[in-house]
């Protein structure tokens, strides 16, 4: 109704609002060094791949690494298990994956060795499909990682690896 | 703050009275108008303070000896407990000191619920409480970690896992929560720093938890409004002072019980082992005093769910003083209430047991009915019971039920003025 409602923005309005926004630039970077200080540091990302022998890894046996500060679980599948996780029906899956996505070479599985529900390190060899078992909060992973009960809501995540020669896995 | 102008009687003091009002403060607290029937429910409060000033002493101490490093701090520990002067001494009160302020708090907000004491006018001191118990939980997490055992690891890892648990930034959020890909010395050390800081936090918002109190004054047994100073009250100095230390000194038996007979029992075993990345143990149970929150956690099927179950279960607690309908404060007035008061205890005592079970089979039947419950006390029971229960007659004044002659405060003399008011 009165005037200063209508009122047209004049120079001051601008040159407050100007100075707000700088301010609020300002503070922002002022406070992003303090807030990224927590992200992992230089040294930490420079451990970001490692290199692992794995001729000596007979069929049915699982090894444990250490890759990023996390365990990774490389199991060599006898045929039986390969068999079993390759006939599974996506369908009956809560996170469908293929088998074939998982395992680019059936005979061995990389994958983290982290329980997708809260962290913990699922025992090998366990649980209703003898395969992966997580002790923590009771989830049942099969042949191939993948999460077919329990609270945990995603397959065990599989780490970006690859074959340097027949005898060694470099992860990361 | 004080209704009265005081004058100090000496002239320093009166001279740096007029600089610094601090002993018009200390008179206010002294002269304070207390409700002269506050039962020993009510000297926990002053249990609680002993308990934060003894952690923060003792907190202080260790930080001198221990070591907060990934290869360094469980060794430091035992070099605590076996080198340092005393370090046994002070470690065992740090850490069971942790429980006892718990229990101290959990008797403390149950008296709350029992007597009403969040209701109108007295909102905001709950609010606080709730804040401050909720800094307690982080601290006490936190604390909980720096032994570097295999619990301290993997309950690190199963609660900074919750984050995980929020959509599209879950997973960013837990790296910086960590400082790296799972938890390891960055997360060690920063969980040091906040620690240190977060009981000065906590000791901060217990002065504001006071100055609150200080405004309506305090709540009482029977819950009606008083007026202050009268016949109702006596002064803070020398009653109540005296009856809180004669409480603390009852609380000191039992907690010197735990720190020289049984230091480890609140404790667990698999703490003093150092931790391993590579094995999680076989059953990971948080402490004691959390393990009513993480049955709920376990009792939901779906992580992200599970995790907004367990916030939520103390979420209510903080809109609690709107959740409860009923004008009247204390449970001794409300028959029908007094019944649901218990079967809260009762509920919450029993997903403390399934919380430290396995969650499987029967436990984790239980555990759902028990969240049910509980989510059922505050969000339905609680809004309808206020509207729908009839209340007994209120007295009119605490004084009035042993002068009307009755026995029972419940049963005094039916004042209709009174109930109008309300």
């Amino acid at each position: 109704m009165s005037d200063s409602d209508k009122k047209k923005p004049n120079r001051r309005d601008f040159i407050l609002t100007a100075t707000t926004a700088a301010g609020a630039v300002g503070v922002g970077a002022a406070v992003w060094p303090l807030v990224d200080q927590m992200n992992p540091d230089a040294s930490v990302k420079a451990l970001a791949s490692t290199e692992v022998d794995v001729s000596s890894v007979q069929p049915g046996q699982s090894i444990t690494v250490i890759w990023r500060g996390k365990p990774v679980f490389i199991k060599r599948r006898t045929q039986d298990e390969i068999d079993s996780a390759r006939a599974v029906d996506l369908s009956e899956l809560k996170h469908p994956e293929k088998d074939e996505d998982r395992a680019k070479d059936p005979e061995w599985l990389v994958m983290l060795g982290v329980c997708t529900h809260l962290g913990c390190v699922p025992l090998t060899d366990k649980g209703d499909y003898n395969a992966w078992f997580c002790p923590c909060h009771g989830s049942h992973y099969d042949t191939s990682g993948r999460i077919r009960k329990g609270p945990a809501p995603t397959n065990m995540e599989v780490p970006k690896y690859e074959f340097v020669n027949s005898n060694t896995i470099k992860i990361g | 703050m004080s209704d009265h102008e005081y004058t100090p009687k000496s002239k320093v003091g009166k001279w740096f009275n007029d600089r610094l009002p601090l002993l018009t403060l200390a008179n206010h607290l002294t002269d304070y108008p207390t409700p002269k029937n506050l039962n020993y429910w009510w000297t926990f409060g002053g249990i609680l303070t002993f308990c934060l000033i003894t952690q923060i002493i003792t907190g202080i101490i260790l930080g001198m000896h221990y070591v907060a490093h990934a290869d360094l701090a469980f060794q430091s520990v035992e070099h605590i407990m076996r080198d340092v002067n005393y370090g046994w001494l002070i470690r065992y009160v740090h850490a069971n000191g942790a429980s006892m302020f718990f229990l101290a708090v959990y008797i403390h907000i149950f008296r709350s619920l029992y007597y009403g004491s969040y209701k109108s006018p007295r909102e905001v001191i709950w609010i606080i409480g709730m804040l401050i118990y909720f800094l307690m939980m982080a601290t006490a997490f936190m604390g909980y970690v720096l032994p570097w055992g295999q619990m301290s690891f993997w309950g690190a890892t199963v609660i900074t896992n919750l984050f995980s648990a929020i959509p599209l930034v879950g997973d960013s959020i837990t790296t910086w929560l960590w400082g790296g890909y799972s938890v390891d010395n960055p997360t060690l050390t920063r969980f040091f720093s906040l620690h240190y800081l977060f009981p000065f936090l906590i000791l901060g918002l217990v002065i504001l938890h006071i100055w609150a109190l200080h405004v309506p004054g305090n709540n009482n047994p029977i819950g009606i409004d008083i007026k202050k100073p009268s016949k109702d009250t006596v002064p803070f100095h020398p009653y109540i002072v005296i009856k809180d230390l004669f409480a603390l000194l009852i609380f000191l038996i039992i907690f010197a019980f735990f720190v020289f007979f049984s230091p480890n029992i609140l404790g667990h075993a698999d703490n003093y082992i150092e931790a391993n990345p590579l094995v999680t143990p076989a059953h990971i149970v948080p402490e004691w005093y959390l393990l009513p929150f993480y049955a709920i956690l376990r009792s939901v099927p779906d992580k992200l769910l599970g995790v907004i179950a367990m916030f939520a279960a103390i979420f209510v607690l903080v809109i609690l003083p709107w959740l409860d309908t009923s004008k009247v404060r204390s449970t001794v007035f409300r028959p029908i209430y007094k019944q649901f008061y218990w079967f809260l205890v009762a509920d919450v005592l029993i997903l403390g047991y399934v919380g430290a079970m396995p969650a499987e089979g029967l436990y984790l039947l239980i555990a759902r009915v028990a969240t049910a419950y509980y989510f059922a006390h505050f969000l339905i029971i609680l809004p309808f019971l206020g509207m729908k229960e009839k209340t007994t007659p209120l007295p009119l004044s605490i004084t009035e039920p042993v002068l009307g002659g009755s026995a029972d405060m419940a049963m005094a003399k039916n004042n209709s003025d009174y109930k109008e008011k309300l």
